[in-house]
């Protein structure tokens, strides 16, 4: 048995068949979460009826989507109608191929490492992370092209011009983590934040890791970025006509989705499995036992940020889509275009790693950033600027 | 039509730098809903827990009063009626039987649907006939079992008037007759 297991093929397969049911455990609970918090922090009860504390009420939930009827409407592109909910939930899934859950495993004791607690460790997991991210695209687009209805199609234009704008400052943000480290392979950006002299990149780039995270909000479609979905006020977005396991699939792509968001970002900027100073979560410490602890820490970290994720939407009401557009193409991309620059110089002088070098750089760009802000008189919120002015009464204005 | 001096101007307030970075504000906001989290909730279970109601403000069923005599109390004076926004009564007046009045309802219903529960018919009955109970959770099958007629809503005040009593017993018929139930005027405690 444990000879099986130190072929990496057989425990990749094995650690894919635990994820894929531990996560989508996650994801159910996700949902079930989203109400209680949401619930708790409007002061009420939330979902408390199906068993104890309502924690049935996904397997309930799970129940209705499979036994709903599953509506095609007429006139749809029916292939495609069918596969945007597969993409959408396919791609949020395979993204964590490639999070580094528990470093190198040496599984019989003998000294020798045996595996990766990973499914995949390819040179470019980076790349890979930011290639499905970017498919999840493909889902909504799809998904709101297909249906034939206008409306969707609209929601589903606004969501492609919003992930497309919000990508190019988070590529930049991973940009200064990646030229920090030099590497791709996520495993080694993990142990760059970790040893002598290292830290974790948050510490180094803290504006970095605030970009990376509003993009990570715009690409997730969560509050306040929510407009391809906004529920209240437009129809239902890009998912309006789809109905039953479909419209199921799309819900749970997006928790999916925030969760490989959550390992992402824990992983650039957080240290993945690390805990600085505790015995067990170091690189030189290979068990088995040492594994399962890294993997909860890791998975621990990406928890609190599903948290933060849903205390955010609970608490912020959602930008107009000029001002979406407007953070990301005036405010975070020439912010981030600065901090690539910055980590760039920082890496040819050799002080990539430098704390007081890296800080004091940041601190001195949110300063340019706050003395241009007071100095800039165009308003963020707002009518738009070049719209025709309205011509109040001289005697109203007294 | 709107005139020009009506038109207040409100002028958008000039952020400062902090809030034009918004991070500080989203911050204070989530500090909030933070606090919240830990906060008593407020939501009542309804079907284990009930609201405890202001009984005799509470604006529920409609229900027809008795007199001492067991009698409805209601003179088919035809106020409710016509005091009514959602002409939601329906009153067939008859001779009255007994002395102390001219007249009472032969046929008296309410179409529980179509009331709006504005207490109008309780204000306008010159003998508190007509009342509204704290009774809230009105369900039935059809529209037609919702049309309360006389005896349904003689049933309502045997089922509320321990809860809710009538508001003036005494009085009952048109003063002037010479057989109201009680010769003292309303109001009068002894």
């Amino acid at each position: 048995m444990l000879d099986i297991l130190k072929d990496q093929f057989w425990f990749s397969a094995i650690l894919t068949v635990i994820l894929a049911v531990v996560i989508l455990g996650v994801v159910a609970y996700c949902i079930y979460f989203e109400r209680k918090i949401s619930a708790w922090m409007q002061d009420r009860v939330g979902p408390n009826r199906v068993g104890p504390l309502g924690l049935f009420q996904p397997l309930a939930d799970g129940g209705k989507f499979l036994l709903k009827e599953d509506i095609i409407p007429a006139n749809v592109d029916k292939p495609l109608f069918v596969l945007a909910p597969f993409i959408a939930f396919g791609v949020a899934m395979i993204g964590f191929a490639v999070l580094p859950w528990g470093g190198v495993v040496d599984l019989d004791g003998d000294g020798v490492v045996d595996v990766t607690a990973q499914v995949a460790d390819p040179g470019i997991g980076l790349l890979y992370l930011l290639g499905i991210g970017s498919l999840g695209i493909y889902g909504v687009v799809l998904g709101g092209w297909a249906n034939n209805n206008k409306y969707a199609f609209f929601a589903a234009i606004r969501s492609t011009a919003q992930m497309l704008s919000y990508e190019i400052p988070m590529g930049l943000a991973i940009f200064v983590v990646v030229i920090t480290v030099g590497n791709l392979r996520l495993e080694e950006i993990v142990l760059a934040q970790i040893g002598e002299g290292n830290v974790w990149h948050v510490v180094l780039h803290p504006f970095a890791f605030v970009i990376l995270l509003i993009t990570l909000f715009a690409e997730t479609n969560r509050t306040p970025f929510d407009l391809a979905e906004a529920e209240q006020e437009l129809v239902g977005g890009y998912h309006t006509e789809y109905s039953a396991l479909k419209f199921g699939m799309f819900f749970l792509g997006e928790y999916a989705h925030m969760i490989t968001g959550s390992g992402f970002i824990t992983v650039l900027f957080l240290g993945g499995w690390h805990l600085p100073g505790v015995p067990g979560l170091q690189p030189g410490d290979v068990s088995i036992w040492a594994m399962l602890f890294k993997m909860i820490v890791l998975g621990a970290k990406i928890v609190g940020f599903l948290f933060l994720f849903m205390w955010v939407r609970w608490t912020l009401p959602r930008f107009r889509f000029d001002q979406l557009m407007r953070l990301s193409w005036k405010g975070l991309l020439p912010i981030s275009m600065i901090l690539a620059a910055y980590a760039t110089t920082l890496v040819y002088l050799g002080k990539a790693t430098n704390i007081p070098w890296a800080l004091g750089g940041n601190a001195a760009i949110l300063l340019i950033v706050l003395i241009y802000n007071g100095l800039l008189r165009t308003e963020i919120t707002g009518r738009q600027a070049n719209l025709p002015e309205v011509t109040i009464p001289a005697e109203a204005r007294s | 039509m709107i005139r020009d001096e009506d038109i207040i101007i409100v002028e958008t307030p000039e952020l400062s730098a902090a809030e034009r970075l918004y991070l500080p504000q989203i911050i204070g906001g989530m500090q909030t809903t933070f606090r919240h989290l830990f906060k008593k909730n407020i939501t009542v279970q309804y079907p284990e827990q009930k609201r405890e109601l202001r009984v005799e403000n509470y604006r529920g069923v409609h229900r027809l009063n008795r007199d001492e005599q067991g009698r409805v109390a209601c003179v088919a004076c035809f106020m409710c009626q016509t005091a009514c926004p959602a002409h939601c009564i329906h009153i067939v007046g008859e001779e009255s039987p007994w002395p102390d009045r001219e007249k009472y309802p032969k046929q008296f219903d309410i179409d529980e649907l179509r009331c709006i529960y504005c207490g109008m018919c309780e204000e306008a009955c010159p003998v508190d006939a007509i009342e509204l109970t704290p009774e809230y959770n009105l369900v039935s099958r059809s529209r037609q079992e919702m049309i309360f007629d006389k005896e349904k809503l003689l049933e309502v005040h045997d089922r509320t008037v321990d809860v809710k009593p009538r508001k003036n017993p005494r009085i009952t018929g048109y003063p002037g007759t010479g057989n109201r139930s009680n010769e003292q005027p309303p109001g009068d405690d002894h």
